[in-house]
């Protein structure tokens, strides 16, 4: 049976507004996650262990300091804006999995397709309300269903007996369940494969907060 | 005595709903005091000082910034202004709020006149609401020293 453990999620919060870091810290822990909040994007990649090296255009990895399951960051910031983070983010082999979701006080259409685009799942409009952190479970699920997927190959190397039957119940974001009854033995790679496909599907929407086009 | 833990209640719930009959909370308010709970319940009195020290903060620089008619520095008031908005927006302040899309609006046009007017609004705002949500925590206060709970307020 594989069941994905409730343990706290951890977010980053990068806003440069004390009022809005110390709500979103709030909503944060009400929706019952760990949170870190730091004020600029720089601080961010610090936390995360993204250090710049002698050359600009590469960001090294230096050991990871903390396991984040999601990003949050404000759009609008002095130096870093929240897009330049979530570029940066989502050009490091080691971070770009984890996602990031952009806030923003503005309405601008222009803005929030651009940040989707760069791979964005969300993007709220201030002020952030309980109703959207619920939505961020199924990305920070998503993370560790990845990383429990990604067990090592002691499943793949098992062998099982061809006269046994399994049935698999696997509890999966958005609440979908998958339930399947084999008469013949799966490889544990076909029930990864499966679990892949339906996450997949879901990534491909791109998804909106309130959003009203002005004329 | 029960008696008057239930009219201390009363009148919390009165006096908060008229704050939002009179247009000086919105919505974003009922959110806040949503996130308060026994762990925290300093909390909607916590991030309520945290704005109105940025409200007299901001509003102290920008009115340096306007100060000589000569040489205003409209981005920088731009920039108060874009910080107040969001601040009054994120705490539910509705008038200090509103008082700041006119002011954008006269920053936009590098109106200095117009500007000094919205400062002094937005000054008065700010200052009323401080007077108001004091008054509003000191009833809960009561309520609590009487042995009573904050009555969930619904606003409709």
């Amino acid at each position: 049976m594989g069941m994905v453990r409730e343990s706290q999620f951890h977010v980053l919060a990068v806003d440069d507004s004390h009022l809005d870091r110390k709500m979103i810290e709030r909503l944060l822990q009400k929706s019952s996650c760990q949170v870190t909040t730091v004020d600029t994007g720089s601080k961010a990649l610090e936390f995360l262990g993204l250090r710049e090296s002698n050359d600009p255009n590469a960001l090294e990895t230096h050991q990871q300091e903390v396991e984040i399951n999601l990003i949050i960051t404000d759009y609008c910031m002095p130096g870093m804006t929240g897009y330049d983070l979530l570029k940066k983010v989502k050009e490091s082999a080691a971070f770009r999995s984890i996602p990031v979701v952009i806030m923003s006080s503005e309405n601008v259409p222009a803005r929030i397709s651009r940040c989707l685009e760069e791979g964005a799942e969300e993007f709220f409009l201030k002020p952030v309300k309980l109703a959207d952190v619920t939505k961020l479970k199924p990305h920070m699920m998503k993370t560790k269903l990845k990383k429990e997927g990604e067990k090592p190959s002691e499943e793949e190397n098992a062998t099982l007996k061809p006269e046994e039957s399994l049935v698999v119940e696997m509890i999966l974001p958005l609440n979908q369940e998958l339930e399947l009854e084999q008469k013949e033995p799966m490889l544990s790679s076909n029930k990864r494969k499966a679990m892949e496909e339906v996450i997949s599907a879901d990534r491909s929407r791109p998804k909106y907060n309130d959003i009203t086009t002005s004329a | 005595m029960n008696t008057v833990v239930a009219q201390l209640q009363r009148q919390f719930q009165d006096y908060l709903v008229s704050l939002y009959q009179q247009g000086f909370l919105d919505n974003q308010f009922t959110e806040l005091r949503k996130l308060q709970d026994e762990g925290t319940p300093d909390f909607v009195a916590e991030v309520v000082s945290l704005f109105f020290d940025d409200c007299s903060k901001l509003i102290n620089s920008m009115s340096r910034s306007l100060e000589r008619p000569e040489n205003v520095d409209f981005k920088q008031v731009d920039s108060g202004v874009h910080q107040l908005k969001g601040s009054s927006s994120s705490v539910g302040a509705r008038r200090v709020k509103n008082v700041c899309i006119s002011f954008k609006e006269c920053c936009d046009v590098q109106n200095r006149e117009g500007c000094l007017r919205c400062l002094q609004q937005v000054d008065y705002e700010y200052k009323m609401l401080k007077t108001k949500l004091q008054d509003l925590f000191n009833l809960e206060q009561q309520i609590v020293q009487a042995g009573g709970a904050i009555p969930q307020v619904n606003i409709n």
